[in-house]
This record gives structure tokens, sequence and C-alpha cells, in this order.
């Protein structure tokens, strides 16, 4: 096997092109899974972990820009403020030793339909860039994920960074284990409430093929909330119940090991109703996060 | 004596200080700092410079006939030694804790999924692993046998085995192998009236998953050949004399060339009494003139070693309106899987503790164990009294609710105490204090509720840091339950352990070598040894010598037996080591023996204060000792009435659990236990194991199962198996209490086994509580909850 060790972002994605078989490993905390298992055999592994570039993050006119080796620990530690949807989400992901070498980068690359970072980035309208010697595109995270564990990511592409705008309101996520730590999603959601543009984002993890949002729960809840932004009124329960149900209804789960989809489609009428409430309550008391 | 072979690095040593600790302290383990610094080694870590790598291939179907098998394709691969069959097997081709049935290697037919077929021995594992994969097998899969109750309804249809397998030593006197069945065995306890009536009758059908013993350190081991033409096993166990036997008749040789060492064991919990890598690699060994090591993955783990039996259970309680019981009447079918393991034993125990610790004057129970073609299940840690407690402790509770009754109140009304009759005849002749466990447990004061909304921590929510609610449909149920355990071998079985110890003058220091097959699997033994040779020897220097088969057997490390036998032989070679100290010292000085004793180092009596140096000189005094508990029978085949356990241990439980009674999730929010110990050798050991154990049970109760459909396993990793993490597994109160057993060394009790019996029913009691639903299944899953 090859260890090929690119010291600059220039020369990754060069060696990436050269050499397209080659998988990247950031944290290695999927990859290396992989390997012992004997799932995977690669002739050529690319560590990323010695390109500065993929280890910073920054704030281009407004927008957080993520590199993609950035590790959960310190999504928590140094972007709880700017990125809390995405920190309370990395909060949840396996222990702290997973946390200090799993990415952002990682989990998207892996697409898993489990993967804790979707739900997040979906309700925040992230948008993943990549790059490849052709160039740099940015793609609207929706439609990043493809199908179970594929992406838009192509052969000769790295993933460098993820675009998030830090939020105008509150933002949440919760996540179904069966113990209370260090568990894969048997279901998932991330909720954004944007006050500026009047909008609701939503994203459903390992309840369909791939993440994926609730176009009729973001639809109907921004119709229900259009006079309460300005009033911070009550949020009426049957208006939060409605859009539990509507966000289940989006989902597309099946049965396997971890649970059923029965239960899948339960839990996320429930989740979607209860993160709703704490979204709202915190906005009535006017705890709007601006970047 | 062995030739001697050169050893390989990650060899046990001898292991001494930390120093200080008699029997009743808190003692530090001798190998504490080791394995906290990373330092110890383990199974896996061993290591020979010119050593081969082993490897298994194993059938991928649950059922099927090998029509042929190919190997040249994998001999063809670069770097590979020996490619081996059920054909290359020179002596017994099956082997067996109880039954000898179980294949070395596949012949003709496989019974369940990861069942070994071929070995391989190259000289890297990955170079092993891929011709293993290009060995050809020709199959001819076959409908698997998949379901318990099935398996036995239909005694000459789909039978698992063809042939009866040999006894052996360790076999139930009373097991028998159903000639043209899948039963293993039948094991009947009729007491009193067997149709007894009553004014309250509860009903109720349980079922219990398996669970997997989910020890850390995956079976490894490294044979080397031996310039006798035996072989020396350095390998990961539980019971190295019973391997011994097994790997001998296997590889048609006599014992002394057949000589194990212990190597660092990554705990056990039963499953490494059963042999895994053993002969495989002696066979290879053997094969090749050079060492082989063989080092399971954690998913080739999951496969190699025996689960936890899957119950189905059903109970029928009667009870006088005051809370008498009157009658218990149970049938319990428990999933032995494909080869017999240790099925027989585990069926007298849950037969015959499987109404619990209470006094009951009409019991009907049948226990049956079954072939399937399942993965084998064997022994695990409360071994057979684990799943019964589920039964009866809810029976117990929907008991009280029907009577209206507290459920402590009626535990206590009908609990077993000195004296009580169990009901296989027995009379409980030491310490038995069920009741005041419980109620010890009752006047404890419970955990306060945490905080929620806003100022919520999502540590103590369920669901934990996934943040899945701030409280919102969060009920609380407190419950409990109470269990007991036969302590050692039951049944007649000739249960007994060997130890050596050595005093003599090292470098000016007085020093006992302690030396014992008994398997050090993570527990303390070692510690346990020390403490009692310093306490008889009066010696502070003591040295725990590798455990291996130059000296005899020690007998198992399970059934919370290990403290107790070999903590018994290790007193009783001290006390004749002593003796012989005295005399000589008594010869020395013209004291009467009577009045010497041994302190500090030294032979002392009033005004005499002689060191041991002086009375030993250059000499060693060494004793080597068999010794026993007191006899025990077997159990009337018919009556299942007889003198079958020597001991017994008593725990209790209350857990509080808040549940999201929405989302199905849980916060275990406290676990108390109480537990009699008889005497504590050494307390901070005994709190441990109560945490542990009840660790374990919750974890059953909650989440632990290995999940099998089609008789294929669905979860072999720690991804998809979960076991309990700090966020799961509270803190404790416990209390530990001693009322000594007369019959035992020290008065001491077994401790390892029963909190984890009577945890997981406590959980179970108080999410029961919570919801109101009956929760008949473990473990619980969020499904059972919320009925989606
Ligand atoms: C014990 C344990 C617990 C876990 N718990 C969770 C959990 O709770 N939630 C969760 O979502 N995940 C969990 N995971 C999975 C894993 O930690 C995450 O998916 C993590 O985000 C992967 O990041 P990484 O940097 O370690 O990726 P790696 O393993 O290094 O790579 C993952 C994939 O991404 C590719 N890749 C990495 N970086 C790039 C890049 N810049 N460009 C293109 N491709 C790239 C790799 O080739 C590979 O295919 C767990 C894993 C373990 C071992």
């Amino acid at each position: 096997m090859e260890f090929l060790q690119p010291t600059t972002w220039e020369e990754a994605v060069e060696t990436k092109a050269a050499h397209p078989d080659a998988v990247p490993i950031a944290g290695g905390t999927d990859v290396m899974v992989a390997v012992n298992f004997g799932r995977l055999r690669p002739a050529r592994l690319l560590d990323l972990t010695r390109v500065p570039d993929l280890q910073q993050w920054d704030t281009e006119d407004g927008v957080v820009r993520l590199g993609a080796g950035v590790p959960y620990a310190r999504v928590i530690g140094e972007l709880g403020d700017r990125l809390p949807g995405l920190a309370m989400a990395a909060r949840t992901i396996g222990s702290p030793q997973i946390r200090n070498r799993g990415t952002v980068g990682g989990n998207l690359a892996t697409a898993s339909p489990a993967g804790d970072a979707h739900p997040a980035l979906l309700a925040a309208d992230a948008e993943v860039e990549v790059a490849s010697v052709r160039g740099t595109r940015r793609i609207p995270v929706a439609d990043f994920y493809t199908g179970v564990k594929r992406s838009a990511l192509a052969d000769d592409e790295l993933v460098a960074a993820v675009r998030i705008t830090p939020p105008s309101g509150p933002q949440q996520y919760s996540k179904i284990g069966t113990r209370n730590a260090m568990v894969i999603a048997v279901a998932a959601f991330g909720l954004a409430l944007h006050p500026d543009r009047r909008a609701v984002g939503t994203g459903i993890g390992s309840a369909a093929p791939t993440p994926r949002r609730a176009p009729a729960a973001e639809e109907f809840l921004a119709g229900e909330l259009d006079g309460l932004w300005d009033s911070r009124a009550e949020l009426p329960p049957a208006t939060a119940a409605r859009f539990g149900e509507l966000v289940a209804g989006a989902a597309a789960p099946i049965d396997d090991v971890r649970g059923t989809a029965r239960y899948r489609v339960h839990a996320l009428s429930v989740m979607a109703r209860r993160t709703l409430t704490w979204a709202w309550a915190e906005y009535r008391k006017g705890e709007t996060r601006c970047a | 004596m062995s030739t001697p072979t050169r050893s390989p690095s990650g060899a046990p040593s001898h292991l001494t200080g930390p120093g200080g600790g008699r029997v009743g302290d808190d003692a530090a383990r001798p190998d504490g700092v080791l394995k906290v610094r990373g330092e110890f080694a383990y199974g896996s870590d061993l290591w020979m410079d010119d050593m081969l790598w082993g490897v298994t291939l194993r059938s991928p179907h649950p059922y099927a006939r090998i029509r042929s098998v190919d190997v040249g394709p994998a001999l063809a691969v670069p770097g590979v030694h020996a490619v081996l069959t059920s054909d290359d097997v020179p002596g017994s081709k099956t082997y067996g804790l109880e039954l000898a049935d179980q294949p070395v290697l596949a012949v003709d037919v496989v019974r369940y999924q990861g069942e070994p077929v071929a070995l391989v021995a190259a000289d890297h594992p990955e170079t092993a692993r891929r011709a293993a994969a290009r060995i050809a097998v020709d199959y001819e899969v076959w409908e698997p046998v998949t379901d318990a109750r099935e398996a036995l309804g239909h005694p000459h249809w789909n039978r698992v085995h063809e042939t009866e397998a040999p006894v052996t030593e360790l076999s139930r006197e009373s097991a028998h192998l159903h000639p043209e069945g899948n039963l293993v065995r039948h094991v009947k306890v009729r007491k009193g009236d067997p149709d007894a009536t009553a004014d309250v009758v509860v009903v109720g059908e349980y079922e219990v998953g398996m669970q997997d013993q989910a020890f850390l350190g995956p079976e490894s081991g490294l044979a080397v050949p031996a310039e006798d033409g035996g072989v020396e096993l350095y390998v990961a166990t539980q019971w190295l004399h019973v391997d011994q036997r097994q790997i001998c008749a296997a590889l048609g040789m006599p014992p002394e060339r057949v000589r194990l060492t212990l190597a660092g064991v990554g705990g056990a919990f039963g499953g490494r009494e059963d042999l895994s890598m053993h002969v495989h690699a002696c066979l290879l060994a053997l094969h090749t003139g050079r060492p082989v090591k063989m080092s399971y993955n954690r998913e080739e783990s999951f496969f190699g070693h025996v689960h936890r039996h899957p119950a189905t259970m059903r109970y029928e309680h009667g009870a006088t309106r005051d809370g008498d019981l009157v009658y218990v009447r149970a049938q319990i079918y428990l999933d032995g899987g494909a080869y017999a393991s240790s099925t027989p034993a585990v069926v007298g125990n849950a037969g015959t503790m499987g109404i619990g610790p209470y006094v009951v004057p009409n019991v009907h129970v049948d226990c049956y164990g079954a072939y399937t073609n399942n993965p084998p299940c064997g022994a695990m840690r409360g071994f057979g009294s684990v799943q019964t407690a589920f039964a009866y402790e809810a029976q117990m509770d929907a008991l009280a609710a029907e009577l209206g009754m507290d459920p402590v109140e009626l535990r206590c009304r009908n609990a077993m105490e000195q004296g009580s009759p169990t009901p296989t005849g027995q009379v409980v002749d030491s310490p038995a204090p069920v009741a005041e466990l419980l109620r010890r447990l009752q006047a404890m004061p419970l955990p306060p509720s945490p905080a929620t909304g806003a100022d919520a921590d999502l540590r103590d929510m369920p669901g934990g840091v996934s943040n899945t609610t701030h409280g919102e449909g969060v009920r609380r149920g407190v419950g409990y339950a109470v269990a007991y355990k036969n302590v050692a071998f039951s049944e007649g079985f000739d249960d007994h352990s060997t130890a050596r110890v050595r005093l003599e003058v090292v470098g000016g220091e007085p020093t006992v070598t302690v030396h014992t097959a008994a398997a050090e699997v993570g527990q303390g033994l070692v510690t346990v040894e020390q403490q009692i040779a310093r306490t008889e020897l009066g010696v502070d220097r003591v040295v725990v010598a590798p455990k291996d088969t130059a000296v005899g057997s020690a007998g198992s490390t399970s059934a919370s037996r290990q403290t107790y036998v070999t903590g018994g032989a290790v007193k009783a070679a001290c006390e004749a080591v002593r003796a012989r100290v005295l005399e000589r010292a008594a010869a020395l000085t013209g004291w009467p023996v009577g009045d010497l004793r041994l302190f500090d180092g030294a032979v002392v009596a009033e005004g005499l204060q002689l060191p041991l140096a002086e009375v030993l000189g250059d000499d060693a005094v060494e004793e080597t000792l068999e010794w026993r508990h007191r006899p025990t029978e077997a159990l009337d085949p018919e009556t299942g009435q007889g003198f079958a356990h020597v001991q017994y241990a008593f725990a209790a439980h209350r857990a509080v659990v808040d549940v999201d009674t929405e989302l199905g999730l849980l916060k275990v929010v406290e676990m108390a236990c109480t537990q009699d110990v008889g005497k504590a050798i050494n307390p901070q050991a005994v709190v441990g194991q109560i945490q542990g154990g009840t660790a374990q049970g919750l974890g059953l109760a909650v989440m632990e199962e290995v999940l099998v459909r089609d008789g294929r396993v669905r979860n072999p990793s720690f991804t998809d198996y979960l076991i309990p993490t700090v966020l799961d597994m509270p803190p404790m109160r416990i209390e530990v209490l001693e009322y000594a057993d007369p019959h035992a060394p020290y008065g001491l009790r077994g401790v390892g086994e029963a909190p984890n019996i009577s945890s997981g029913p406590a959980v179970l009691a108080a999410i029961r509580q919570a919801t109101g639903l009956p929760l008949t299944r473990v473990p619980v899953r969020p499904e059972h909850i919320t009925r989606t």
C-alpha cells in the first residue's frame, strides 16, 4: 500500500487527480474501521492531515468557511456560538476520542444516511465546497447526497470545506440512539429557524436512503410562523404537532438491526415537535443569534 | 518435566507487590499498575520472531452439508505454510465441556454460522486470510432449525445431530442426551402437590434475548512446538486443565506433552470456558514446526465463543389472598444452539433455582435445553439464573399488583431464610438474608429528580447528550429484585482446586510463592491469593507464579467459585506449610508448637521472636494440596430432588429509572445493591464485582442482544452490539453484608454472579412502573415502550 502525504492543498488536489483510486484519510474514524473489518484494502491512502488549509476555519462575508479537516471537538469548542446546530450534532458524535479525530469532511465524504453532521447542515442550508485540478465548485448540501453512502463528489475531487451562514435564529439537533452516548443514530433531526428570511430549515437523518429535508414541513411551518415572527407569540401546540407529523411524513425509513421503520417515523414526529418547541421558546426570549 | 522451550514475549511473569493487604483489607492488585499503564501483556500481545499466523475459515451457513473442500488454491498462495481440515485432526474429531459433540473442524456438516471448517498458517495474517478465502468449500445448504421449542417439538424431524455424543467427566450425571431428538437436557423439579390451586393466580410469558460476554480481549494464543514432540500453548482462558484434557484428546497426546500457560486475559464472563483457537493453533504449530499465533478480531470473536442462552418461559404463580405463595409452575426453554457446551449445567441451574429465593410449598418446573442451528450458547455470568430471574421477579410484581400489596412486602413475606427448604429438597444451611437485603434497599434515600426545561443537564436525561428531551414525557419508576445463585460446581461434580505454596528466604526477605492453575481473568484472584498467604503465613512478600499446568487443576474460573475453592486450597496449603515451619521452630527452640505463631516474618510466642531466616536458612518449605468443598449430589432425574448446590449467594437491587415514555428512551438514574458476601476478602474488589455485575445485568435489560435471524448473526460488532457507557450506568449505592457461611473458608461467599442476576430485573420493574406496560421481553427496546 502506498501512503501519500501531501503538505499543501495544491499538492493534495494534484495527487488525487494523478491517483483517483487513492482513498483520502482525515481522522480515519471511518476509513480505519473499514480497514480493520477487512472491507477496505486501498492500494493508496491519501493522508490529508498535513494539509494546513483543511484544518482551519474562518469567516468570509459573514459566512463561516469550515475546513474539511477540522475535528468535531473544535467545532464544539470554537464554533458553538456561530454554528449551534452543527455543534449540537457534533456533541452527539461518538466518544471524546472520536470527536478529537473525526471531521465534517469525512462525514460528508462517507455520506452515510446516519452521519450526524448532515441534518444540521441541511437545516442550515450549507454548501459543500469541493475541489479538483479542474477547479472548485460549491454544491448545496441537499444536492450532495446522491444515494446510500454515495455523494456528488467526483473521483478526482476532494472536499475542501463547508460554508455555513451563521443563524439568524435558534437551531436544534436531536438524535435517537439506544444508548445515551456513543451510538449511531436510529433517527435524527436538525432544525433551524431563519427569522431574517422568515424561513425554516430541516434535516432528517437515518430515516431515508440519504439525509434529506422535509420541504412540506418547512413550508407549513414558515406559513404558520408568518404572523408570529414579529409578535413572538406562543406557538399553538397543534402547530408543533402538525409540524412533527409532516417531518415524519417526509421520511422513508426501513427496518434494520437498529430500529423499526415505524419507530423511526414516530420518533421523528416527536423530535420535530420537541425541537420546534425548544427553538421557539428560545426565539420568544429574544435570544436570536447574530453573526 | 517439560523440555524447556523459548518463551515468547508477552508470556506471563511472576507477579509481586505492591505489598501489604491481608484478608479483609482493600489490597491493591499486583497487576493493577501494569494494566492502568497499558503495559500488561494480553494474549493478543504474545510474540515470537519466527512465528506464523493462523486463521480460521468459518462456515457462512447455519446448516449445510459439506460436499467437498479443496485446499489447493490456498496452499498455492506464497507464504502459506499449512492448510488443515478435519482430516488432519489426529485424535478425537470432536470435543466439548460436557458432551464431546463439537467438531474441532467441521466433519461433513456445519451446524451454525461461523463453525470452523479449515485452518491456514502463513507468515503474515493478511496472507493467511487471503489464502483462507481461496479454500473452495462446496456446501449443500439446508434449512436451519432456529426455534428451540419447535426443535424440541419434533423429536424425529430435523435432528441437528445424528449421533449420540460421548459424555465427559464434567457431564451432569442426570444429563441424558435424547437419542432421537434435539433435547440436550430436561430437568424436572417436583415438589408438593402438582395440582395445587390458589385464590390468586398470575400467569406470564417471558422472553430473554441472547447476550454476549463482550469481553474486550478477543480470543488469542500462541502455540509453540516443543523439542519432545509436544506443544506449549499460551492462551487466554478460564480453566487450563479442562482445555488441556480436550486438546490432548484432539491431538492424541498425553497431558505431559501438552503444556498450557495462562496468557493475559482481557475478561471472560464464561465466554472462555469452551475452546476457541486452542486446538487449532496446536495443530498448526505441530504441523509446521513453527510457533503459531492466532488472535481473533472483534467480528470473529462474536462467532468464536458461546453466548448466553436465549430463553422463553411460561410461569404461573398461585398465592393466598394474604400473599403467601402456594405454588409455582414453570416451563423454561433454553436455546443451546448447535452444540451442547455447558447447556446441561445451565439447564440444571435454571431448573433448580428458577423460582427465585422464595419458599414455595408446591413447585413444578420443567426446564429444557435444545439443540438448534443458532450460535452455540453456554456459560455466561449468572449461568441460567439470569434468564429465570427476569421471569420470576416480573411474576412477583404482577402478583403484588394483583394482591394490592407492596412488591417488597410480598417478597419479604415469602423470602427464603436460613433453614428454609428449597424446591430441590435442600435446606438452606447458612445465612440467607433475603428479606434484610430488600429492607435495607428500601431504607436507602431515593435520588432527587433532575432539573428539567432550560436548566436540564442532558447527561441526566433519557437519551443523554443526544438531546431528545428536556423533561418532556419523562416518568420515573422504582423497581426491586432479588436473586440467588449457586456458588461453585453442583450436582455431584468433584469440584476441587490445587495449590502449591512455598516459603523461603530470598535475599534476606521471607518470601511466599503461590502457584495455582486458577485463571486470573480480571476478577482479582491473584490479589486474593496474596492476601490469604500473607494472613496465614505472616509474610508480606507474596509472589504469584504464572498460572500453568505444571501444577494440578484449580477448576474453572466461573460459578463465582475461585475465591472459595482456590482460596480454600491456598489457605490449606499455607496451613500445611505453617505447620512444618512451626515444627522446625519448635525443634530449634524447644518451645511447644502450640504456643508458636507466624507473625511479621518471624516465629513468635510470648517472649520469643525468631526471624524466619533463622528458622529456614537456605531451605524452602513447600506444600502442594488438593482441596475440595463438601460434596454435592446429583439431582433425582424424575423429581429434581437432591443436595445439589454447596452454597448460595444472595443479592438484591433497587433501580431508579427515568423513562421518556414518548420516545422509549431511558436513563437509569441510580442502581442500589445489597449483597451478602459472607466475608469480603478484598472489599474494594467486592465492590468492583458488584458494579461490574450490575452493569452487565443492566446491559441485558436495556440494550445488549446478539440479533439472530434465520440462524445468522446480524450485529457481530461493537457498532451494533451495544454495551452500557458511562452515561448509561449510573453511580451506585452499595451495602455489603458479611454473614459468615460456616462451611466456607473465612465464611466467604462467591461474589461475582449474584449482582449480575438481580440488576436487570430491577431495571425492568422500574420501567414497568414508569410506563404501566407489561414488558415481557428483554432487552427492552424503544419500540416496546412506544409500541411502534
Ligand atoms: C467509535 C465510533 C463512533 C462513531 N460515532 C459516530 C456518530 O455518533 N455519528 C457519526 O456521524 N459518525 C460516527 N462515527 C463515524 C465517523 O467518526 C464520522 O463519519 C467522521 O465524521 C468521519 O470523519 P474522519 O475524519 O474520521 O473520516 P475518515 O475516516 O478519515 O474518512 C471518511 C471518508 O471520507 C473520505 N474523506 C475524508 N476526508 C476527505 C476529504 N477532505 N475529501 C474527500 N474525501 C475525504 C475518506 O476517504 C473516507 O471515505 C463513529 C466512528 C467510530 C469509529
